[in-house]
């Protein structure tokens, strides 16, 4: 099996976004990992190489500096992975489409592709969709449990109010992952140094045919979302305190 | 005047009241309220009162929408040529999210999701970016604006129309390709978090499963979903489906009780653009109260039974 999983190169959550200009972001000094729902995608890739044979290819869209998180996806037990390069931060989700799919058809169609369920990054939720009408697959989002047998992949998705719908699909097709699929394993140093050698094959998006700034949606201001400044204390017995707290919420907030 | 589809969503034969939110995101332009999975004359009154100057009721010719989402994509996507929308707009629930990529995705159109508001005359809406830690206003540049809002991000105006009931039936061929099995249904019953106009959560001071009981009585007053925090989910106290956070659910409530949750940043990511955070913990200097709105100092076993009775 030939397996391709879209990795994207997003800041850790833990970082705090800095805003740079009127709608970027300072991207030079904090930490950049693996998109954390794609890690699912990467466990369930390698795992099922593991298991049947064959290669698992990442494949990113992203500035240069992305290469350091791609050695992180490899570390995991990817074989292989290509870079296309952008030159600015953003790039809306049809153009990162069309340039997953370049990208996998210069290399060679394979037999699944794995995603996340959406970046934490611009919260898109759509890629994988894109790239798998472009590519004429089947797509599942969400998906906490996959089973493939007889060139069929069984998978759950998570609707809401704990319920699950199964849905069934042939194969190639794409899923997106999330919690529950697995649990991605945490990489050993000798497999961090394996991950060194192994090879990025860069490309430019221009060199795909795709122009950066073709894009339908545009990022007009990034603003950070204002903290609190700290709750009002309610005092008193806990029965002044519930009283008032039951007072506030009808007539002051009018929530209840 | 520009026509904006609403995707309307149902539950149990009635409009949900988070679309009614998803309608007053459209007012000003003329509202055509597209039907899929219920009876429209059942919907009628109340998709009037918000708005609705048409409501088309839309059927596949051939096939079964439930069972093949391609096929609900392809027929919203030939509803949209057939009223000549210039947008469509719908909830950023599981069915909307999952329906909306589907048909961004035929479409070849620009889709935005998970607005907290938008602006269909200047085409530009507003979203979290960044696990809720800044907002990104994104400018659409198309013929066609196709975006998801978050549940309870928009209060629902009602805004009085027509409501004029229309059939349209799509001739579009079932693609076949992704086959919905069987739904298994969690506990009967529970309200869908990121849905839930009110919720209460709590955290590892719950310290027991069964201890939920206590928080289910106060939702049942409340109207309210329950909640949990990654540390109850991770001791078992709590299935993973009711996690509020960065790797659980993004919530927006108009109200958001968090009892015993110490206030992590990456619980934060899944709550911060909730209207109103009402904290309580024993903890005087817990982390919490430095980013809520109203803070009770006091054991959760003492202060919630009280609020379930006082409610
Ligand atoms: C990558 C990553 C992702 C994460 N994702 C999430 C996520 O999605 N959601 C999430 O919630 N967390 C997430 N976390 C974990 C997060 O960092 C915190 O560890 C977690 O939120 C803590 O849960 P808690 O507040 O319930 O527990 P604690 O931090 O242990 O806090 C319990 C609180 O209860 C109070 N308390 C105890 N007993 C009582 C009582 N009887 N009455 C009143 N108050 C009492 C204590 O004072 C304390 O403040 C993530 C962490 C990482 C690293
Ligand atoms: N720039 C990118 N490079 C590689 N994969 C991406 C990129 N953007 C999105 N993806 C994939 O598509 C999924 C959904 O992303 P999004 O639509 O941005 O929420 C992610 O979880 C990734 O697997």
């Amino acid at each position: 099996m030939k397996i391709f999983v879209c990795v994207k190169h997003v800041p850790d959550t833990a970082a705090t976004i800095k805003i740079a200009g009127d709608a970027g972001f300072e991207d030079g000094e904090i930490k950049f990992v693996v998109n954390p729902y794609d890690e699912f995608g990467v466990e369930e890739a390698v795992s099922l190489v593991e298991k049947d044979g064959g290669e698992v290819v990442i494949v990113t869209v992203g500035k240069a500096a992305a290469a350091a998180t791609i050695r992180g996806a490899m570390a995991m037990g990817a074989h292989r992975a290509i870079l296309v390069k952008t030159d600015g931060q953003f790039l809306d989700s049809a153009l990162t489409a069309k340039a997953l799919k370049a990208a996998m058809e210069q290399d060679g169609l394979g037999d699944m592709v794995f995603t996340g369920k959406g970046s934490v990054d611009t919260e898109s939720f759509q890629t994988q969709y894109r790239l798998a009408k472009s590519l004429g697959l089947p797509v599942a989002n969400e998906i906490s449990a996959l089973s493939i047998d007889g060139g069929k992949a069984v998978a759950e998705r998570e609707i809401g109010g704990g319920d699950k719908q199964v849905v069934e699909m042939g194969l190639p097709c794409v899923i997106g992952a999330t919690k529950g699929l697995n649990e991605p394993r945490y990489p050993k140093f000798p497999d961090i140094m394996k991950a060194k050698k192994k090879e990025i094959k860069e490309v430019a998006l221009g060199d795909l045919g795709i122009d950066e700034n073709s894009g339908s949606i545009a990022i007009e201001t990034l603003e950070t979302v204002p903290e609190r400044s700290g709750a009002k204390m309610i005092e008193g017995s806990v029965d002044d305190q519930v009283t008032e707290l039951v007072r506030i919420l009808k007539e002051d907030e009018k929530v209840l | 005047m520009a026509k904006t589809g609403i995707l309307i969503e149902t539950e149990n034969g009635a409009v949900k009241d988070t679309t009614l939110g998803v309608m007053t995101a459209a007012a000003g332009q003329e509202i055509v309220a597209l039907v899929m999975d219920a009876n429209p004359a059942d919907l009628k009154d109340k998709l009037a009162e918000y708005g609705a100057a048409t409501i088309v009721a839309v059927k596949a010719g051939a096939g079964d929408i439930e069972a093949s989402p391609d096929l609900a994509a392809e027929c919203l996507a030939a509803a949209v040529g057939e009223c000549g929308l210039t947008a469509l707009l719908g909830t950023a629930s599981a069915t909307g999210r999952d329906l909306f990529a589907r048909l961004a995705a035929i479409l070849d159109a620009p889709m935005v999701s998970d607005c907290v508001s938008v602006d269909l005359a200047a085409k530009t809406a507003k979203k979290s970016h960044f696990s809720g830690k800044t907002f990104a206003t994104l400018k659409v540049n198309a013929d066609l604006f196709l975006a998801t809002v978050r549940p309870n991000a928009i209060e629902a105006v009602a805004a009085p129309a027509g409501g004029e009931i229309v059939e349209f039936t799509a001739d579009v061929a079932d693609p076949g390709l992704v086959t919905v099995k069987e739904v298994k249904r969690g506990e009967s019953g529970k309200m869908d978090l990121t849905e839930a106009p009110v919720i209460i959560t709590g955290g590892r001071a719950i310290k027991a499963a069964e201890n939920y009981k206590m928080l289910e009585d106060c939702a049942a007053r409340l109207g309210a979903a329950v909640g949990a925090s990654r540390a109850a989910v991770d001791a078992g106290y709590a299935p993973h489906s009711m996690q509020v956070g960065q790797t659980g659910k993004t919530v927006s409530p108009k109200l958001y009780i968090a009892c015993g949750v110490s206030g992590a940043v990456q619980h934060f990511a899944g709550m911060k653009t909730a209207k109103v955070i009402v904290a309580i913990n024993e903890d005087k200097d817990a982390p919490i109260f430095a980013k809520c709105d109203y803070g009770i100092v006091g054991d959760i076993f003492d202060v919630v039974p009280k609020l379930t009775e006082k409610l």
